[in-house]
Order: C-alpha cells, then structure tokens, then sequence
C-alpha cells in the first residue's frame, strides 16, 4: 500500500547542473553531506554510475543549440563531495519515457482514442501543461528544434517558463518560428503556417473526453466510446441549437476522428480545427492530470461535428490584424482605453512577425514593434 | 500606436527573486534554520511526509521553507522530487502490532491490555493562547513510560480472536497496486484506494468522513484504537536471501470499527475501516478510516447513495496537488477562449436586436 | 544471482538515452505513416537468432512493465532469452493472450493473430504489438493497396510472402477496429509500421 522512501540526512539532491554547459539549477540545492539514492535499478546495466559523468559534459551528440545535451542517470550518480544528482535528458527518467512512448504508439494506432498511462508528477502545476510537458520529454532529442506557444504566443509566461524547462533539461535548441521547429508544444491554438510533414504538434488537454461534461464518470464515458454511442454528444450540440440559434461550443469544438473515435482537440477555438484534418504533421495529445494520451497520425480525417441545417462554421473577424494586416486569421482583442476602444490583432505572434517582416503593415503598426 | 505586452522572461525572473525576498521577510530577522522547521513545526513537516509520499523530515521541512508554509504548495515541492526518485522495492507491510507505541487510545474498551496511553496530544488542552511561548519557556522533563508495561495487541486483533470482527480482507500474496505507477481505473481495488486516501488531502477526507457522520452513507462508527508511534521498514533484498529492516518511520494508525454485518447464515460481525498515516496525524488518520470505510460500501452490499462511497468521485479528487494545479490553471492566459465566447455572444444579441428592430 | 554470460551483457546500446530516443522516433514514424520502409538509426548486436533490428526496437520499448512472447525460434534461445531478460527485464509471456509485445523471427509459423491480446472495448490499447523479422518490403504493383490514417495516398505494400495468408488474417484484425493487434516489421535495417488502423485499399 505504502512505498517509504526512507532516506535518512539527505538534503535535496535537486539538480543538476552542468556548470561548463551553462545549465542552471532547477532550484536552490545547498550542498551537504548525506546519502543519495544508490546505484541504478540495473536497467540491463544499460546507464552506468560514472561518477565523473554526473557533471561533466558529454562528449559528442551536441544538440543543435550548440548546448551538449547530457545523458543523465537518473538518481544514479553522486559525485563525492557534492551528492547532486542529475536529472535525466528532458527530465524523465528513461522508464518513464518508456512507458509514455508506448502510450504514443498506441494512440498513433487508434486514432482519436485516449489511451490511460501513468502520468508522472512534473514539477510544474497540474493543469499547467504537465501532459504535453511529459509527450514533448518522451519524443524529443538533442536534434529536435523546440517551439513553445501558449494563447498563440511565444512570450506568454507559461510558454516562456516550460520552454525554459527544455532548455534547462534537455539542452535543446529552442525557437518563436513556426517553420523552423521540429516539434511545437501548445496550449489553445494551432498556428497559422500550414504545418509540414517533419514537424510534431504536442497539445496540452486539460479534459481529455469530450464527454466529461455530459457525463463525469469515467466508467461511463469509456462504454460509450466502446460503444461509439455519441448520441449524447448531438443532442448536447442540438440543444445549443433550440435555445440559441447557434451552436454555443466555441472552443475545445468536438470532432470525430476517421469516422470513429469522438475527439477533444482541447481548448482551441472551433477556427482551428480545420487545420487538423488530413494535417501532414504529427499531433499528440497529453492531459497529465487526467493521465491520458491520444494522437491523431498524418493525413487523418478530424471533422467537427455538425448537422445539415447547421453545418460547422468557424469564426470570423471583420477586420484585419491592426499590426500584420492579415485576414483570415484567428484575433485577440485588445483594450486600449476605458472608452470603448479596442484593436485586433494576431493571437498567433510568430505569424504577425513575420508578415510583418514581410512588409506588411497593419492600420496601427508602430515603429516599436 | 499599441506596443505589444514582451519579455514574459524577465518578468518571471524579476517575479522570482521578488518571491525569494518576500519569502525571506525582514532580514534584521534570523532566518528560519530547517531543523526549527523539523522539530518545531513537526506536524506541518508530517502532513507535508504524508500527503507528499516522501518519508524524509529535512526535504520537508525545507520544502515548507521554500513554500513559505503554504503546505499544498510544500507536497507538490516534495512530489516533483519523490517522482525523480528511482524505485528499489516494496517493503513489507509495516507491522503496528509491534510498533513503539508513544500513544494509544481505544473509544471501545475502557481498559485494555496496554492500557491507554495519551501521549503527545492536543486533546484536553484548554484551547488558551499560550503568552508564554511567545517565548522560549524552560520546560519540565516528560514523564516516561515504563517500557516494560508490555504489549500493546491492537483492538482488533483482540476482537478478531473472538470472531467479533470482519477478518482483515486484505487479500495476501496479491501484488500490491501503486498508482503513481499506472493510471488508475475504475472500480479501484482496496490497496489503490487506501493508497489514494494516505495521499489525499487532509481536508478533503475530513470533510467526507464528516459527511458521513451526517448521515451521507453512515457507518456507526468507534474508534477501535488509534496508535501512534514507531515502526521499522523491512524490505527483501534478493541478493541476501533475507529482509533487513532500512529504518524506522513514525505513523498514526486508526482502526475504526463500524457497522455489523451478518446473516442468517453469517453470524453477524463489525467491520472495518482503515486509516494509516505517515507521522503524527490523528485527525488525517480517522478521515481516511471513515472514508475507507465508506467507500467498501459495494463490497458489503450497501447501497452507494453518498458521495464518500462514490469511489471514482473520491478518487478523482482526492490528491490536492491534482486539485490545486487545475484550480490555480484558470489564472493562465485564456484570451483566445475567452474571444470566441465574446464573438458567439455578440453575434447572437446582435441577431436579438435586429429582431426586436424589425418587430418595432 | 543466476551467472551472467559475456554474450548476455554485451549488444546493448552504447547510449541508450539518445539511441533508444532515435529508434522510438523513427518506429513513431513508422506507425504514424504506415507502411513506409523507414531507416533504423541504430542496431543492437543480440546473439542470434534474434535479428539486430529486433534487438534493437526490444532496446527501445521492452522493460519489466511489458510481458513479452517470443516465438518458438526465439524461446528456444537461452542466450536470446539472457539477452533480453538482462537489457530489458521484460518478463517472458507463456501465452501469446498475455503478451505486450510479440517478438517474431519465423513469420510462416506466426500464430493466428487472433491469438494475441486484442484489447476490450473499453480498453483496445490493452493490445499486442507484434515485432516480426521479414527477409524484405516489397512495394511494387504486386503488392497490396493500403491505405488509412497516415496514407496520404494509398500505398503498395508487401511484408510477408502471400503464402503466408497474412493479408486475410490482417482483414480480419482491421475489422475488429478499434480491437486488434499493432504489427512492427524489421527488415534488415529497415523498419515499416503496420497499425490496425491499415486497411486495404479497395480496388477499382
């Protein structure tokens, strides 16, 4: 019932560092004397306590983010004098991944359908991207190129702060363009360049079934899955329709996925989900706290659901980006004052950027920018 | 002329070092050493141990001190890290019949053998604000227990020995579940529910097992016993062929011994619900038995009709560092959500006033 | 503990974080695009009969979590057996039914898929994923028409020789869907996903 991991006179062995690659600590770790974990569980003998490795860099197999990325053994080095351990490349020890990509693979194979795992904790909050967090640490590697949006955005915080978390761990290389990454995590959008067939898309899912709020027990919602019986889905989405005129779903809009498996494509707007169907990227889904993966492969069929007389329809701003002059692209309102004045602009920040790099200007494009 | 809200990046990093000064308060006063921590302040240090699942007093105790006291914010400290740990073996089952008992309390029997012991507690104190601990008072020694008092069965062996009381239903040689390993599933098996509720919030289960109390799913429950006090942990280690013990751990066990059950065919019996804790934490302690209990309601043919015999509700919701996280993630940045609603609700009262005016 | 020979602690990988990495990517590809012959990044060196391909996606996705079945070739293979208990932990499955992994180097003798786990309702991914050695992918106009989520276009493709009735036995898998079992052929140095999702292509 209990595991106890007794552990007597040890002060965190918290992180790790290399100093001479220029990784910071996750946090405060005071050195102290005190007895580390010990020697690896003999996966096959496969990581070896070096106790020199711990710290030093690795040789060869430098990422490229001219960072070495390092080949940690998790909890299994100590080094004499200061009894930090590393954490492993991306954090996870390399079980963990083990069992996250199998989760993957299963997902890939069934397309749409939410595959249960064993979410680790992260040290970043619940709801906070912890799944998409632990799917980016499963398939990523020292040549992947990182993109880390949040609302759209690159700079948003928790974009900037799970970005830092690879950069940190994992010594990738990191960017803001959409076109140069190989693996771009997200929270509420997908971006606006047309994603290619190199590329994986990882969305954070903070509720994964698409159920949840028709029905909340999971012993329920799995039947109906089992028995692809989504009748409660229609009539949740005709409702909307009888008493609004509209359907009222704006966001996390359900879709099916290759005439199966009702899908949450998590919190996005409903203008999003277009791009997903038939995309020639990757996606996958992680929800860490409801420790659930699913994927949908390239070149999948992702329709939403809709009704003849009410056929799916995506958002519409009537006005252009005021920085980028961009149409056709999803907006953030802004308030400018108190009076009643707002603009439009890009949610998806690295688009604007370069349109606007581009050339193009927007009715109030400002020199700052 | 709009200029683009940038440098999330420095934002964080000047929030931080704010967080680490505000955290440090004012310097003319000394700074809180862990040691004060972890024998001062011992019952936060435990909570955090228990609802952490990390059985070590200075990771605690520092990490109450990194989360300025907040106690949910210190378990989520020690979780990040326990789940970085690499996993050597199960122990064995800690046995309390034998444990250094510091208290030991039975609601049941007015003496037992062993007798009753109070111990550490805040029970019968008068809840008066002590002016004198705004000092540091000089102490009398404890009184100490003869250790030769002798055993200390617990309650319910005692009533097992008479048939009084449902046999433990804990199944042996069953592997024992873990559900930091794999992804729970519903119905639960006994070994991942009590491993839930251990982990759970204290506040959660106590407001449950009061729940209870009310009459939403009653048990009529007793305190059996609840024992506080020493065990050793042993675990088997393959290459020596024996088990050595690799330490001893403080817990709070509560047996509560609830409603009977019986047959025509079945004598009737009490049964049992289960509560162990790491460190002191008696009112943690009884929650979980209540709730343990509670939630056996299918296994015994009771009516599931209150939510703490709803086992995927109380197991859904249960660990605080879940709950916290997805509370707290409504601060993240929703705008683009948030502007889809703006545009549905504008267009459909834009559609309701073009009515009204074509109607006027 | 039991003795361990040289040959059962060697053929592992040099740098398991970052090979084992390279592989997983790669059979991801392979599973998201199937049926597309993909280069293997790196090979393991296992004792034979087990195929340094097979040795190598073992490397990447067994561990004491994934009961493993291993076809009669490799069952009667203590050092294979050594190898993998030693680099992996993966317990071995008696019965196909209780496998997460298949491990299959004699294709022709392949047990009928329905004998391996296909999963529930509720649960498919409870399934097994076979790793099958084949002497090679064909992909010309002889080759079977697959198509489903991966296939832009529908693609050729030919693991196991038509003897083998494979494709009426894969017929019967997909239609089970979302039930069924996940197939991963090696072929040398070349690997090619085949998730239960694949189907035939009609033909015109």
């Amino acid at each position: 019932m209990m595991d106890v991991d007794v552990n007597e006179a040890g002060l965190p062995r918290v992180v790790v560092s290399d100093p001479a690659a220029g990784f910071t600590p996750l946090s405060n770790s005071p050195p102290q004397g005190g007895r580390g974990p010990v020697g690896g569980l003999g996966e096959g003998g496969s990581e070896t306590a070096d106790l020199d490795g711990a710290l030093s860099p690795l040789e060869g197999e430098s990422g490229s983010g001219g960072e070495p990325p390092r080949e940690g053994a998790l909890g299994a080095v100590l080094d004499d004098d200061a009894t930090l351990p590393t954490y492993s490349f991306a954090y996870l020890d390399e079980q963990t991944k083990r069992m996250i990509r199998r989760a993957i693979l299963k997902g890939i194979a069934i397309p749409g359908y939410q595959v249960p795992f064993a979410s680790r904790e992260m040290p970043m909050p619940y709801g906070w991207g912890t799944g998409g967090v632990q799917v980016t640490a499963a398939v990523i590697g020292p040549d992947d190129v990182l993109k880390v949006i949040d609302q759209g955005a690159d700079d948003t915080t928790n974009a900037v702060a799970i970005r830092g978390f690879f950069q940190k761990t994992a010594g990738v290389a990191t960017t803001t363009r959409t076109g140069e990454a190989t693996v771009i995590q997200t929270r509420h959008r997908i971006p606006e360049r047309t994603l290619e067939a190199h590329q994986i898309l990882v969305y954070q899912v903070p509720i994964p079934e698409p159920l949840r709020y028709l029905e909340p027990r999971e012993t329920e919602t799995r039947k109906l899955h089992g028995l692809e019986e989504y009748g409660l889905m229609h009539v949740k989405l005709y409702e909307d329709i009888a008493r609004h005129g509209h359907i009222a779903t704006t966001f996390a809009y359900p879709v099916k996925v290759e005439g199966r498996y009702i899908m949450d494509p998590s919190p996005t707007p409903k203008f999003d989900n277009p791009k997903m169907h038939r995309s020639k990227a990757l996606q996958l889904f992680g929800a860490g706290r409801e420790k659930r993966i699913y994927a949908v492969p390239p070149h999948t069929d992702v329709v939403s659901l809709d009704f003849e007389d009410h056929p799916f329809r995506i958002q519409s701003f009537s006005q252009p980006c005021a920085l980028c002059a961009a149409e056709g692209v999803y907006l953030d309102e802004v308030i400018l004052d108190d009076r009643g004045g707002r603009m439009f602009v890009c949610s998806d920040t690295d688009h604007c950027e370069e349109r606007r790099a581009a050339g193009h200007r927007g009715a109030l494009s400002g020199e700052a920018l | 002329m709009y200029v683009a809200v940038k440098g999330g990046e420095q934002a964080i990093a000047a929030a931080h070092r704010l967080l680490a000064h505000t955290r440090r308060g004012d310097r003319q006063v000394p700074s809180l050493t862990l040691a004060q921590i972890a024998e001062q302040l011992s019952l936060a240090v435990d909570r955090v141990m228990a609802e952490g699942s990390l059985y070590d007093r200075d990771l605690a105790a520092l990490a109450v001190k990194q989360a300025r006291g907040d106690l949910i914010e210190a378990i989520f400290l020690l979780r990040a890290y326990r789940t970085t740990l690499p996993r050597f073996g199960f122990s064995h089952p800690v046995e309390t019949a034998t444990m250094r008992v510091r208290r030991r309390i039975s609601a049941t029997f007015k003496d037992l053998p062993g007798g009753q012991c109070l111990g550490p507690t805040f029970d019968y104190t008068h809840r008066l604000l002590d002016p004198l601990l705004a000092g540091d008072p000089d102490l009398p020694d404890p009184a100490r227990r003869d250790e030769t008092t002798g055993a200390m069965p617990r309650v319910t062996d005692l009533l097992n020995d008479e048939g009084l009381i449902e046999p433990d239903p804990a199944e042996a040689d069953v592997p024992v579940g873990d559900l930091t390993r794999e992804p729970l599933s519903f119905p639960a098996d006994r070994d991942l529910r009590l491993q839930a509720l251990a982990r759970g919030d204290e506040g959660f289960l106590l407001a449950l097992g009061y729940s209870t109390q009310r009459g939403y799913g009653r048990t009529h429950p007793f305190v059996g016993e609840i024992r506080l006090g020493e065990v050793e942990v042993e675990i088997d280690v393959p290459e020596l062929g024996f088990s050595v013990a690799i330490g001893r751990i403080t817990v709070t066990e509560c047996q509560m011994v609830t409603q009977f059950k019986g047959s025509a065919k079945v004598p009737p019996a009490f049964t049992r619900g289960y509560g162990l804790v790491f460190g002191h934490q008696e009112r943690k302690a009884m929650a979980m038995s209540l709730v343990d209990r509670a939630l056996r309601a299918g296994e015994l043919g009771e009516d599931r009709v209150a939510p703490a015999q709803d086992e995927e509700f109380v197991l859904s919701h249960a660990d605080n560092v879940q709950s916290t996280g997805f509370v707290e993630h409504l601060k993240l940045p929703h705008y683009v959500d948030f502007q889809a609603e703006l545009d549905l609700i504008r267009r459909m009262r834009a559609e309701i006033a073009a009515l009204q005016e074509a109607a006027e | 503990m039991a003795a361990v020979t040289a040959e059962a602690l060697e053929g592992g990988f040099a740098r398991p974080v970052f090979q084992t990495q390279a592989v997983f990517r790669v059979l991801m590809a392979a599973l998201a695009e199937p049926a597309r012959p993909l280069p293997l990044p790196v090979e393991a060196a296992p004792p034979a009969p087990l195929p340094p391909g097979l040795g190598a996606v073992a490397l990447t996705l067994l561990d004491p979590d994934t009961p493993v079945w291993l076809d009669p070739a490799l069952a009667a293979s203590q050092p294979v057996r050594a190898w993998l208990a030693f680099h992996t932990g993966a317990p071995v499955a008696a019965e196909p039914m209780d496998a997460a992994f298949a491990l299959v180097v004699d294709p022709l003798r392949l047990p009928p898929l329905a004998a391996f786990a296909q999963g529930t309702a509720e649960y498919p991914d409870r399934s097994t994923t076979l790793v099958i050695a084949v002497d090679r992918f064909d992909t010309d106009p002889s080759a079977p028409l697959l198509t489903g989520p991966g296939f832009e276009a529908p693609r050729r493709f030919r693991a196991l020789p038509e003897r083998a009735g494979f494709q009426d036995q894969w017929a019967a898998n997909r239609a089970l869907f979302p039930r069924g079992v996940d197939v991963v052929f090696v072929a040398g140095g070349l690997v090619a996903g085949l998730p239960r999702s694949t189907r035939l292509a009609p033909t015109e």
